[in-house]
């Protein structure tokens, strides 16, 4: 789906990528500290102007892992339908990346939900607050560590009676 | 009410500005009529004019990302139905598209066309209910009836299919739990046969419905590059001149082999969505009596060595080899593996790009299942769709996104 072209483009202007294919679908790993530019390079040069999602993944019980999270992002164009899987690997305790509102607009709440979950903190983000889970709420559950019955968290939500509100 | 040109006003920044006594704020969900499913909006006024819109989501979070570490990728699929409960068999399609994209896997010609056909009814089942949620908020309560009867049609098609109407759960990887039957065919033969007729009611209902136009036109406008930068994609980025649809661009399934239009429009508001979606519905159309028409014959689902489809039951009582089968699949330690691999795979949901990213660790249960929602990424460009519009916009405007909070918040 990626065109050589673009791939040439993106290995001359970023050699130490490192390229990898599955089932038609081409990833890239950045480096951290270059995450920004690579997708700024990916949306001002190559015209990926639709970011398809963000995502992350934690590799806590993953075989052969040596990284914890692996934030994923997913670009597409909509000119030539290239798309492109950009991921960055993440450890604590330096969990932040830049935020990219500032190139896609939709990347807002993507950034707030991998945060709300996973805990990564996008620095720059103009309104970094939890999104799907309550603000009182401590744990990022989507995290392996976190158990699927969760850690009694309900139990003990504030309850707010009517003469309160 | 609406207005020509997109109105000017003064921006307030709520957050650092000294508070102003004019403006007051309006609590608006998480139950109410007219937003449909749960979600919160905070508004504030000034007299009729939304200045800003602060959606307060999470309501209908149910952890359904977390669920699907730990169901196998055939029972997930019961999930995937109440995540856009509106148009289910999408959701089922978007699941198990991903899961064989991961495992390689290719389907036999007949499980194609079955998907088509039925993402295809998908579709018009979810653009009926929108556009008809949207003229019953703007008051074309009619028109809203017509949309719900022929809904119901298409939820008799799928109780004749897989014995649910509304919670599906069809496909399994690898195939459909069910082969059509020729009554399911002629079901659907009768539909394509009598729902043009009230498409074509409906169009002359509300298309130059003075009402109607008057409240959706000029509302809510979104700019092409506004589209793009804000991730929006399906009718809603078709709708502001975006041509891109998966169905085209990224032929899945048989869209390859079907002759159908991509339906666009240039203005971006409510007006637009509203007619793209009621042009995608006769496309739709257009797909399933093709593929109808040209329905394979063969097996729906692949073969036993692929060790994912379960068995049919004639060979799970008569041969040794399908009750192993069977037993393999359906025990908690056993189950196919899968690649330890991540991929996305997505397929142009009635609501935009519908894709799930999976990573697979070598069991039948996803180490990862995240879910693309286009509805939480439609929700979020709401308050730069809603602001400097009256109070009455709201619901039009929230109407034309087709925001569903189960999908939403999953």
């Amino acid at each position: 789906m990626l065109k050589t072209t673009t791939l040439e483009a993106m290995l001359a202007a970023y050699p130490e990528l490192a390229v990898s294919e599955f089932r038609g679908g081409t990833r890239v790993v950045a480096q951290r500290g270059k995450l920004f530019e690579t997708l700024q390079w990916f949306l001002c040069q190559r015209g990926f102007d639709l970011l398809v999602d963000i995502t992350c993944v934690d590799y806590l019980n993953y075989r052969d892992a040596k990284d914890r999270f692996g934030l994923v992002y997913l670009l597409a164009s909509t000119e030539t339908n290239e798309r492109i899987t950009i991921r960055v690997y993440l450890n604590e305790p330096e969990l932040s990346v830049p935020s990219v509102v500032s190139l896609w607009e939709g990347a807002n709440w993507m950034e707030r939900e991998v945060f709300d979950m996973f805990g990564i903190v996008f620095d720059g983000h103009p309104d970094l607050r939890r999104i799907l889970m309550p603000d009182e709420f401590t744990a990022y559950p989507l995290r392996k560590d976190y158990p699927l019955q969760g850690r009694g968290e309900r139990h003990n939500f504030p309850v707010l009676r009517r003469n309160q509100a | 009410m609406a207005p020509t040109a997109a109105p000017t006003f003064q921006t307030h920044d709520l957050a650092h500005d000294e508070p102003v006594d004019y403006i007051w704020t309006l609590n608006f969900g998480p139950q109410h009529p007219a937003t449909h499913t749960t979600l919160r909006l905070v508004l504030k006024l000034d007299g009729e004019r939304v200045v800003d819109a602060m959606p307060d989501i999470g309501y209908l979070h149910s952890g359904f990302e977390k669920i699907g570490e730990h169901l196998d990728y055939n029972q997930y699929v019961t999930v995937t139905d109440r995540m856009n409960y509106i148009s289910p068999m999408a959701n089922n399609i978007a699941w198990h598209g991903a899961v064989e994209k991961l495992l390689g896997m290719e389907l036999p010609p007949r499980a194609k066309y079955i998907r088509t056909i039925l993402a295809e009814l998908a579709r018009i089942s979810d653009h009926l209910l929108c556009n008809g949620a949207v003229g019953l908020d703007t008051g074309a309560f009619t028109f809203f009836l017509y949309g719900f009867y022929q809904r119901e049609v298409l939820y008799d098609i799928f109780e004749t299919l897989c014995g649910a109407r509304f919670t599906n759960s069809y496909t399994r990887v690898g195939g459909v739990s069910q082969d059509f039957t020729p009554l399911v065919i002629e079901k659907i033969r009768t539909f394509l046969k009598t729902f043009p007729k009230t498409l074509e009611d409906m169009e002359r209902l509300l298309n130059r419905n003075r009402i109607f136009v008057d409240r959706t036109k000029g509302v809510g406008v979104l700019t092409k590059e506004e589209a793009t930068n804000r991730s929006a994609t399906g009718p809603i980025a078709r709708a502001s001149g975006v041509t891109r649809d998966l169905r085209k661009d990224e032929p899945y399934l048989a869209y390859a082999d079907m002759d159908f239009k991509v339906c666009c429009m240039k203005s971006g508001d409510c007006f637009a969505r509203y007619l793209v979606r009621m042009a995608e519905m006769r496309e739709s159309l257009k797909i399933v009596a093709q593929a109808l028409e040209n329905l394979p014959s063969g097996p729906v689902n692949v073969g036993q060595d692929e060790r994912t489809a379960l068995p049919d039951k004639g060979l799970v009582y008569r041969s040794i080899e399908g009750a192993i089968a069977h037993f393999e699949l359906t025990m908690t330690n056993r189950g196919f593996e899968t690649p330890h691999e991540e991929c996305y795979s997505a397929i142009e949901a009635p609501n935009g790009e519908l894709g799930f990213y999976l990573a697979g660790d070598g069991t039948d249960v996803a180490y990862r299942a995240r879910c693309r929602p286009p509805s939480y990424i439609h929700f979020a460009i709401f308050p730069h769709l809603i602001r400097g519009h009256t109070l009455s916009d709201v619901v039009a405007v929230l109407g034309s996104l087709n925001v569903i909070a189960a999908e939403l918040d999953r």
